[in-house]
C-alpha cells in the first residue's frame, strides 16, 4: 500500500474530508477556511468554497453528489449545492441549516440529502431538517464536547454513535433522542468513531494512543489496539470493507494499519509531514484518503 | 436550590443505568465469533486486503495511454 495520489492545494491543515459515493469524488476542509471538492482520480480541484469562519472542522458529501456540508468555529453547519454552471456563485446558494452554541465538530448526512446530523463543542449532537432548518432531535448526555458521530450502516436502523472529551462513547436512538449504550474505558477525549461493515460493533480512536473495538450486542470493549512505541493520539479511524482490517492516522504524522480479529498491526504508513488529521475509507473499498495538518490529502491503494 | 437540581440530576442518572443495566447482552464469545465470521464472509470483496489487479484499479498508475 503506497500513496497514489498527493491533493495539493490548501492553505493550511486539513480539518476533515469525506467521500462522494461515486467513489472518487473528495470534499475536504481546513484551517484557512476553504472547502474544496476533488476528483480523486485526476486530483483537479472541481470546486471551492471559502467559508466565512477558519477551522472548517466538519465536511460531509450528501448521499445523491449534489450537495457538500461543512461548519466550524461558526458554531453552524451549512449546505452548499454543487452547481457546475460557472456563472453561479456557490457561496451565494448557502443554506445555513444546523446552530449550535459552540464549535461545529463532526456533521454526517443521513441516508437521504434531506437530513443532516451534526456534533459540537457545546456537548449536544443534533438532527436537522436540511430544507427549514428546524431541528428535529437533539441528543444530550455528553458530559463534555463531542468530537465526532457515525451513523449506523443501513441495514441496521437508526442509531448513530458519538464520541467525545468526556472520554465516553455513546450509541444513540435517532427517534427518541435516546442514548442507549455507553462506553467509558478510554482514558482520554474519543477524537473518532467509525461502525464496524456489519454494524454490531465500532471502534474509535483516542489520545491516549489506543484505538478499540466495542461490540454493541456485548455491551463492551472487545479489543485494544495498541503498542507501547505509539505514545501519540489517534485523530481518525476506518474499516476497511470487509471489517479485517482498521487504518488509523495518528498525531505522529503516521497511519498504522491494524488486524481487527488478531489485535496486532499489519502495517505503518509514512508520507506525511505533519499530523493526520483525517481518514476515510472511499466507498467500494478500493482506496483511502488521508488528511493532514501538512495541507495535503493523500490516497493510497 | 442546587440541593433539588441536583437531586433530579441524579434520577436522571439512575434511570439511564437501569434503561442500560436492563439491555440484553450477548456473550462476547458469541460476539466475536459473529464478528469474525462476518469479516471473514466478505474478505474476498475487501479490495484493501486482497490487492486488486492494475488494470482494474483506477489509482493504480496505468501503464500504457492510447490515443484515439
Amino acid at each position: 500500500m503506497k500513496t497514489r495520489r498527493t491533493l495539493k492545494g490548501h492553505g493550511n491543515k486539513v480539518l476533515c474530508m469525506d467521500w462522494c459515493k461515486d467513489k472518487r469524488r473528495i470534499v475536504s476542509s481546513s484551517q484557512d477556511g476553504k472547502v474544496i471538492v476533488w476528483d480523486s482520480f485526476t486530483t483537479n480541484k472541481e470546486h471551492a468554497v471559502t467559508m466565512p469562519c477558519t477551522w472548517v472542522m466538519a465536511c460531509a458529501y450528501a448521499p445523491s453528489g449534489c450537495a457538500i456540508a461543512c461548519g466550524g468555529l461558526d458554531n453552524k453547519c451549512s449546505v452548499y449545492p454543487l452547481t457546475f454552471d460557472k456563472n453561479e456563485n456557490m457561496a451565494a446558494k448557502k443554506k445555513s441549516v444546523a446552530m449550535h452554541t459552540n464549535y461545529l465538530s463532526a456533521c454526517s448526512f443521513t441516508n437521504s440529502d434531506m437530513q443532516i446530523l451534526t456534533a459540537s463543542g457545546d456537548g449536544t449532537c443534533a438532527l436537522w431538517d436540511v430544507e427549514s432548518g428546524q431541528l428535529l432531535q437533539s441528543f444530550h448526555g455528553h458530559g463534555a464536547d463531542v468530537l465526532c458521530l457515525d451513523l449506523a450502516p443501513s441495514e441496521t436502523g437508526n442509531t448513530f454513535v458519538s464520541g467525545g472529551c468526556d472520554k465516553k462513547a455513546m450509541v444513540w436512538d435517532m427517534r427518541s433522542g435516546q442514548c442507549v449504550q455507553a462506553f467509558e474505558t478510554h482514558e482520554s477525549d474519543i477524537n473518532s468513531v467509525r461502525y464496524y461493515p456489519s454494524g454490531d460493533a465500532f471502534a474509535s480512536g483516542s489520545d491516549d494512543a489506543t484505538c478499540r473495538l466495542y461490540d454493541l450486542r456485548a455491551d463492551r470493549e472487545v479489543a485494544i489496539y495498541s503498542k507501547e512505541s505509539i505514545i501519540f493520539g489517534a485523530s481518525s479511524v476506518d474499516f476497511s470493507l470487509s471489517g479485517r482490517l482498521l487504518f488509523a492516522g495518528y498525531n505522529d504524522y503516521t497511519i498504522n494499519v491494524w488486524d481487527v480479529l488478531k489485535g496486532s498491526r499489519v502495517s505503518i504508513l509514512f508520507g506525511h509531514e505533519n499530523r493526520v488529521s483525517t481518514l476515510r475509507v472511499s466507498p467500494d473499498g478500493t482506496a483511502f484518503c488521508s488528511g493532514s495538518w501538512d495541507h495535503t490529502l493523500r490516497v493510497w491503494a | 436550590m442546587s440541593g433539588s437540581s441536583s437531586v433530579a440530576a441524579m434520577k436522571k442518572v439512575v434511570q439511564q443505568l437501569r434503561l442500560e443495566a436492563g439491555l440484553n447482552r450477548v456473550k462476547v464469545s458469541q460476539a466475536a465469533a459473529d464478528l469474525k465470521q462476518f469479516c471473514l464472509q466478505n474478505v474476498q470483496h475487501d479490495p484493501l486486503l486482497t490487492g486488486v489487479s492494475s488494470s482494474t484499479n483506477p489509482f493504480r498508475p496505468q501503464k500504457v495511454c492510447s490515443f484515439l
